[in-house]
């Protein structure tokens, strides 16, 4: 399988979204994002029929900028190839989401697309610079897409969100530069993941090249205290970015800690775990509770993001195989879960027009079917058996515990806690927004989902379903990759 | 042996109806009610024919009831040593509960064909109750710890989803949010206990657990006691956490507060969550690990105590509630406190596991009439339209039958022979006589308040007073036939179950236990009841003035407890008050403020930055000139001096 | 080669008056004749280093015929600019016209 067919794709719709008319452009984008669908799912299959996993599949790699030894590397394993699967979810949805969009529709699927190429070029590629490339592709559509067919305060969010993103990748960047300086002192200089792997680097040169690599990707996957951007971003956000936003771009912060900072520099990680888990941990417990105080629901979700995503550093930085394994599991199924939530927010809010959870009641009534998806996002969210929620948390749970020390285990335990206030606040949301009598006469001729909307929350409902019944072949699948990379 | 797979169906079709009833009931409104119905009547034919089969057909081994692995298949792989499997175990105990909950389960559904009817979601409130059954049953069946962590929240969702069923209602909706986090709650120990207990005994399904935690010598078993935390070894810790778990779902002191509420819901559905299954699972979860719990006599007392202070707490209160389900809700605790005591007092071998065969016993009965009170109460509350007993009163005129098996029910709680409730209650009265003293005279004092806030209920609904139908015509009559026709069928139960051999089937080790009934404790339990059920008659038969003057000598506690002893207050002091105002809202404005705060100030520190140094950039071309002219003569000063 | 010294102090002095016309002049019209001056004191010490350093070459003349069609030019281009900054802010006083900043 070419694995080029990954950025190629998404390219190709971007230059059709240039070349066709007004409207047609989201008939583009749908379309290219099935096609992409179709194609992770292919590459799926042939990488669940590989015999030998313990190297990088579909490997290719060309000179690029021969001068600097900047390769076009790329290549999967069972963690990327997840993340894949999970943005081209993610990307169907969130095109299906925004069919509507009447201002600047041309530009805004554009923009929608570039992000999504961004993703996918991150997630298969193994040379650091360009992989660095693809991450600020990803990056910068965020702010037009919030500036511009955003709300509320939206510049300040916008150039907020920006900002902290860019500071973070700007740490990233002189980490990757670190490890260029110190391959070329000690041979020839590189960028490559697989040969900077192979590096042996002194403890004090691990100890401040990991800071900065990890805290920057932190920054992205919301990690306490560099989440605020966030709460602001999402909540100025339109649908379809806040979905992208905390659906994949938070994966991306994620997959850099543990593919990158982690891979790279697994003895500097251990040192410095003791903080990253206080840190997790402080994030889950408090984004949980501060999300117990919001009345707005996609405040709600954005904070909620911030406690989950607490669990993937948490996973990450407990340095078991199975905590690393539910980590990644959690960054799938917190992924789709928070696409699912913020589309449904979306589509909710476009019926009301009000996004604070007690002005709405009694919507059940209304609209059935999204507030049935609501619901299901919502325990997903709790961690109810039978969704994604559930495998993701208790494999990091258990996988934590394996630590024989008090420390880990008050840790993990901390961490537990957590999912009784997840519960308060999502059966609160739905108690007030869903439940109860309705509030406002006009809500009650408000229509149901129309089909793209029933598609979009189709298609995240069934990832969540599969993965949530049927576990064990991708748990598998992670945990043979988690085994080769840290052995 | 033969082959059990085939009960792998029993979980299969409450799932396949709960699918097609979710998916496409709104297209078939009344179809689904029938479907349900049909479905459960399979179901519980099936767990009748494994019941046969395994308890008469297959009968003991070696002296023993074999455990059987009807079906195993690995759901999820955490560790080598540690994962998930999705299994169906049979054992005494699990057949039993199999023929409890699809019994009950048929019943239920076969009542609300009934009293649901005319219900706008009604299709949805079939999926709801095939969901819960199918969850109950895979709770029961499950092979593995965690398995039956997964079905645990799956009840208490299904739970959630039927409480909240009229979910325009506020106070239905605080009572299905109370009943899911109070249980979430609890469902924490559960979750740490799980955590602990699967990483010492390296296992996490039970029967390895059993099998590596009654090795006495075993590595394993000496790690788990060796290993301790805060002087208390880890088994104690895991154990203790596991029954708060249980205690949870249970409605056990202190964490009963969401069972009364959870009466909001259609009562059918609390007959059959609140009253014969879902409670009754932190007691089957006891019991599923009870070989573990035996080694732990920490653990055990624990339960033991918690038990007995639930049944006499919860007893007290149910004698001053006036809303029905709420009485029989309290009555339901109670009794579940019986059974969780009677689990404390019991030992693992032979004679001493008395008090395990009597608690699944007395499980089992109680099932039977208090699903029959519930259903019964249900009728009641489906003719008067009222769930205050006030509104009620010289009813048995109107309901003749729903009076009759009103009646046998209220017999049998109060233990009166040869009602079903006579032999299980007579059962764990003896063991707690034979273990603890002071438990058996909570348990004696809990009896006698049982028989008479079971008969102020029944007095309360069908004497006292001539019923007035308050300004409304006589619509209907007593109940259609798919509603009375489950309460005979109860009734049936409740009267005989009790001559069944308990013990021969269900005991502790597995063995059989020839069971007999000891005079002593049997008339002590018959006399406490009948002081019981005389004082109800006497107070409530006419009415009167007696019940004041009564409740009024009584005052500060008769006040109390009819404010169920401020339980409920504390809770909402404490997470509002506490949690929400000193924790959540602090977070919150720390995270605005203080957090957010951090990187405003860095984005202002910048930008002041900026201003200060901005204004060289003057917009004054001379000015720019000047500075060009500086640079220069600058420059070139350095090329020439000191290069 | 004395005489270069002259011109070179010539030179060396229209610069600098140029210079500080430029700097002190508020008038732009004022201000562009300034830079002609400068010009021109640099086309002066073009001629001149070609004339009495380089004598076998011609650089310094062609560099001096350039300058003076690039200033023609120029001056053309600042005209038309300052007629329009004239237009704009009814001023060709430089301080009047000050937004060309942050």
């Amino acid at each position: 399988m070419n694995l080029s067919l990954l950025i190629a794709i998404p390219t190709l719709t971007l230059i059709s979204i240039l070349f066709v008319n007004g409207k047609m452009a989201r008939v583009a984008a749908l379309a290219g994002s099935f096609v992409q669908l179709g194609t992770a799912l292919f590459m799926l299959f042939s990488y669940m029929n590989l015999n030998d996993v313990s190297h990088l599949a579909f490997e290719e790699s060309h000179v690029w900028f021969a001068q600097w030894n900047i390769n076009y590397h790329i290549g999967v394993d069972a963690i990327s190839i997840a993340m894949i699967m999970l943005t081209s979810v993610v990307l169907v949805a969130g095109v299906l989401v925004s069919w509507n969009i009447e201002d600047k529709t041309k530009e805004f699927f554009f923009l929608l697309v570039m992000l999504a190429t961004g993703a996918f070029g991150f997630f298969i590629s193994v040379d650091l610079f360009v992989q660095f490339f693809f991450f600020e592709l990803a990056v910068i559509p965020k702010f037009l897409l919030i500036a511009i067919w955003g709300s509320g305060r939206k510049e300040y969010s916008a150039m907020k969100l920006v900002l902290m993103l860019m500071g973070g990748s700007s740490l990233v960047l002189i980490g990757i530069l670190g490890f260029y300086y110190y391959s070329a002192e000690a041979g020839t200089p590189s960028f490559d993941l697989q040969t900077l792997s192979q590096l042996s680097l002194s403890h004090e040169q691990q100890m401040w090249l990991f800071p900065l690599l990890f805290s920057g990707f932190a920054v992205l996957s919301a990690m306490f205290p560099f989440h605020t951007w966030a709460p602001d971003g999402h909540s100025s956000a339109p649908t379809a970015a806040s979905m992208f936003l905390a659906g994949i771009s938070m994966k991306l912060g994620g997959y850099g800690c543990l593919r990158v900072a982690v891979f790279l520099l697994p003895h500097a990680a251990r040192e410095y775990s003791p903080y990253i888990i206080v840190l997790a941990c402080i994030g889950i417990l408090y984004g949980a509770f501060v999300t117990l105080k919001q009345t707005d629901i996609k405040l709600m979700n954005a904070y909620s993001s911030v406690s989950h995503c607490g669990f993937v550093i948490l996973g990450i930085a407990m340095f078991t195989k199975t905590a690393m394994v539910g980590a990644v599991l959690q960054m799938i199924s917190h992924g789709v879960m928070t696409a699912l939530f913020f589309a449904v927010i979306g589509m909710i809010y476009q019926r009301t027009h009000t996004r604070m959870g007690d002005e709405m009641g009694g919507l059940l009534k209304v609209m059935p079917f999204l507030s049935t998806v609501f619901i299901v996002a919502g325990l997903t969210s709790l961690g109810l058996p039978g969704f994604s929620g559930f495998v993701a948390e208790m494999t990091v749970f258990v996988g934590s515990f394996q630590n024989e020390d008090m420390f880990h285990r008050f840790a993990t335990i901390f961490a537990t806690a957590s999912i009784v206030v997840t519960a308060v606040y999502i059966l609160r949301a739905v108690g007030i927004s869903l439940w109860g009598p309705i509030k406002k006469k006009e809500y009650e001729s408000l229509p149901d989902a129309s089909w793209n909307e029933k598609l979009a929350a189709g298609i995240l409902v069934l990832s969540i379903v599969i993965m949530g019944t049927m576990p064990l072949w991708l748990s598998d699948m992670i945990s043979k990759t988690t085994e080769t990379l840290f052995p | 042996m033969v082959n059990y797979s085939y009960i792998s169906f029993v979980l299969i079709i409450p799932l396949v109806v709960f699918l097609i009833t979710g998916l496409f009931g709104k297209k078939m409104p009344g179809l689904s009610g029938i479907l349900g119905a049909l479905g459960m009547l399979g179901a519980a034919c099936l767990s009748y024919f494994v019941a046969y089969q395994y308890f008469l057909v297959d009968g003991r081994v070696d002296g023993i009831y074999p455990t059987v692995m009807a079906f195993k298949q690995t759901w999820l792989q955490f560790t080598p040593s540690l994962k998930i499997d999705i299994g169906i175990i049979l054992d005494p105990i699990a057949v039993m509960m199999l023929v409890v909950v699809t019994t009950v389960s048929f019943m239920v559904h076969l009542y609300s064909i009934g009293y649901m009817h005319g219900e706008e979601r009604y299709a949805t409130y079939y999926s709801f109750l095939s969901l819960f059954s199918f969850s109950m049953l895979g709770l029961v069946v499950s092979s593995n710890i965690f398995q039956m962590y997964m079905f645990w929240e799956l009840v208490g969702v299904s739970s959630f989803l039927l409480v909240g069923f009229y979910f325009t209602k506020p106070s239905a909706v605080a009572a299905a949010k109370k009943a899911f986090i109070v249980t979430r709650f609890a469902d924490l120990g559960f979750l740490a206990g799980i955590l602990i207990l699967s990483f010492y005994s390296e296992s996490l399904d039970f029967q390895t657990i059993i099998h590596n935690m009654m090795d006495y010598n075993g590595t394993i078993f000496l790690n788990a006691n060796a290993a301790s935390f805060m002087g208390v070894s880890a088994l104690t810790w895991a154990l203790c956490l596991i029954f708060i778990g249980g205690a949870g779902k249970s409605a056990m002191f202190p964490f009963h507060i969401w069972l009364p509420d959870a009466m909001e819901g259609p009562t059918p559905v609390s007959a059959l969550i609140h009253a014969a299954t879902m409670v009754v699972a932190g007691v089957f979860l006891v019991a599923r690990l009870f070989p573990v719990y035996s080694q732990v006599p920490a653990a055990l007392d624990v339960v033991m105590y918690v038990g007995a202070f639930s049944a006499f707490f919860a007893a007290i209160i149910a004698c001053t509630q006036t809303d029905i389900k709420r009485v029989l809700a309290y009555s339901t605790m109670s009794q579940i406190g019986y059974m969780m005591f009677a689990l404390g007092v019991s030992g693992y071998w032979g004679e001493e596991g008395l008090g395990f065969t009597a608690s699944m016993f007395h499980l089992f009965t109680h099932a039977m009439f208090k699903a029959l009170l519930f259903l019964g109460a249900g009728a009641v509350i489906h003719y008067v339209h009222s769930n205050e007993m006030g509104d009620m009163g010289g009813l048995w005129k109107k309901m003749p039958i729903t009076h009759i098996v009103f009646f046998i029910a209220c017999l049998a709680i109060s233990g009166v022979p040869p009602l079903s409730g006579f032999f299980s209650k007579e059962e764990i009265l003896t063991a707690a006589y034979q273990h603890n003293k002071i438990v058996y005279a909570v348990g004696l004092l809990t009896a006698c308040l049982t028989a008479f806030y079971m008969f102020r209920l029944f007095l309360m609904i069908f004497w006292n007073k001539e019923y007035k139908a308050h300004g409304r015509t006589e619509h209907h009559g007593e109940a259609p036939m798919t509603m009375k026709l489950p309460l005979l069928i109860l009734a049936i139960a409740t009267i005989f179950a009790g001559i069944i051999p308990f013990s021969m089937y269900v005991s502790a080790d597995g063995t059989a236990v020839e069971s007999h009934i000891h005079l002593r404790e049997a008339s002590m339990a018959v006399a406490a009841g009948a002081i019981g059920i005389f004082s109800a008659f006497f107070l409530y038969l006419k009415k009167n003035e007696r019940p004041e003057m009564i409740s009024s000598a009584f005052g500060a506690l008769y006040r109390t407890a009819y404010k169920k002893f401020y339980v409920d207050e504390l809770y909402l002091f404490v997470t509002k008050n506490m949690i929400f105002n000193f924790i959540a809202v602090p977070a919150a404005w720390i995270d605005r403020n203080v957090v957010d705060g951090m990187m405003d100030l860095i984005a202002a520190v910048t930008e002041n930055l900026s201003d200060s140094i901005k204004s060289i950039q003057s917009g004054k071309i001379s000015s720019y000139v000047m500075w060009f002219f500086v640079g220069a003569i600058l420059l070139s000063m350095m090329i020439v001096y000191a290069l | 080669m004395g005489d270069m010294k002259f011109i070179l102090a010539i030179s060396f002095a229209l610069f600098f008056i140029g210079a500080y016309g430029f700097l002190t002049r508020r008038n732009m019209i004022t201000m562009l004749m300034a830079v002609e001056l400068m010009l021109n004191a640099v086309n002066i010490n073009f001629v001149v280093f070609n004339k009495y350093l380089y004598a076998d070459k011609m650089d310094g003349l062609f560099f001096t015929i350039f300058i003076i069609t690039i200033a023609a030019a120029e001056a053309a281009v600042a005209i038309a600019i300052i007629i329009n900054l004239y237009r704009k802010f009814k001023s060709i006083d430089e301080n009047d016209i000050d937004t060309l900043r942050w």
